[in-house]
């Protein structure tokens, strides 16, 4: 493998990973704010009403 | 402060501060790539591999970075019992397995064409990281096994602690065991980079660590609300639970 190679598969699977994982958590809290009861999202909704 | 109708809730972690970090990273994010392939110069021994210190480097300040806050945060589960900081803990935990996964990953990229190798046992720093990962990938394991939640803490803050003891053997593992060891000394403070490498350098532990406190807000985000999901099945199952009880005592009342 060529130096540019090397330079693509590295930065590739560093800015993938971060972004995979960003997506999964962001994901994961679009799910699970949904199923909360919205008077228990208490510092969700004191962050946006505030 | 009223309470706000459901309609006004966000179904999401976003918030104005994630949203502000979240566009700060991508455009140092566009910054770091347009200066690590095309600004910074070559290097004389390594010419085009040199620039994968852009992302090698900043993950590896990360990993101890996130690791250090988990170990803060057990510390302050085990004195306080304050579940603030084990969220903290949790999070920061999980986020540095990723960096510290990226920087074994970006390490041994960067090894080949550099040390003609992936990967020797031999060197104190590569298997230390590699010990690292292993023992916070164990922290997760405690953490998803179930359980109260208040034990699950306790385990796993210690578990953090344990391995947090590796974390200054990780970092001086090159001054250390230097003749154990692929690695140069620290590529910050030995004063060998050049001007626009150095400064590509610290712009990507700037934009990692920007990365780091917006992903690291929703994920406390995160795991607050399936905090408080556990809570509210439990609180379901106990009204079930007494609805039960009163419906037996009434029919034996009968």
């Amino acid at each position: 493998m060529t130096h540019l190679g090397y330079l693509l598969v590295g930065w590739g699977v560093s800015l993938g990973a971060l972004g995979l994982y960003a997506v999964r958590v962001m994901q994961r809290g679009r799910r699970a704010a949904a199923r909360v009861p919205a008077d228990r999202r208490r510092w969700l909704a004191a962050e946006e009403t505030s | 402060m009223t309470t706000p109708a459901s309609s006004e809730v966000p179904v999401h972690t976003g918030s104005t501060t994630t949203r502000l970090l979240g566009i700060a990273v991508l455009v140092g994010l566009v910054a770091l790539i347009l200066l690590g392939f095309f600004g910074a110069p070559k290097d004389d021994e390594q010419a085009d591999a040199v620039r994968l210190i852009f992302v090698h480097v900043p993950s590896a300040f990360l990993t101890y970075a996130a690791f250090s806050v988990t170990a803060v945060g057990s510390v302050m589960w085990l004195w306080k019992r304050s579940v603030w900081w084990d969220l903290v803990a949790h999070g920061s935990a999980e986020i540095g397995v990723v960096f510290c996964s990226l920087t074994l990953f970006t390490g041994s990229v960067w090894g080949r064409p550099t040390w003609n190798t992936y990967w020797d046992w031999g060197d104190v720093r590569l298997v230390t990281t590699l010990i690292l990962l292993l023992l916070m990938v164990g922290y997760l394991a405690v953490r998803s096994m179930g359980g109260d939640d208040s034990a699950v803490a306790t385990r796993s803050a210690i578990v953090a602690l344990i391995a947090a003891v590796n974390l200054p053997i990780v970092n001086r593992s090159v001054e250390w065991w230097f003749d154990r060891t692929l690695h140069q000394k620290s590529s910050l403070t030995d004063g060998n980079l050049e001007d626009l490498t150095l400064f590509t350098l610290l712009l990507g532990v700037v934009v990692w660590s920007l990365f780091y406190v917006w992903v690291m807000i929703h994920r406390f985000r995160v795991g607050w609300l399936e905090r408080e999901l556990r809570f509210g099945d439990l609180d379901l199952a106990l009204a079930q639970r007494r609805a039960e009880a009163h419906t037996i005592n009434d029919g034996g009342d009968r």
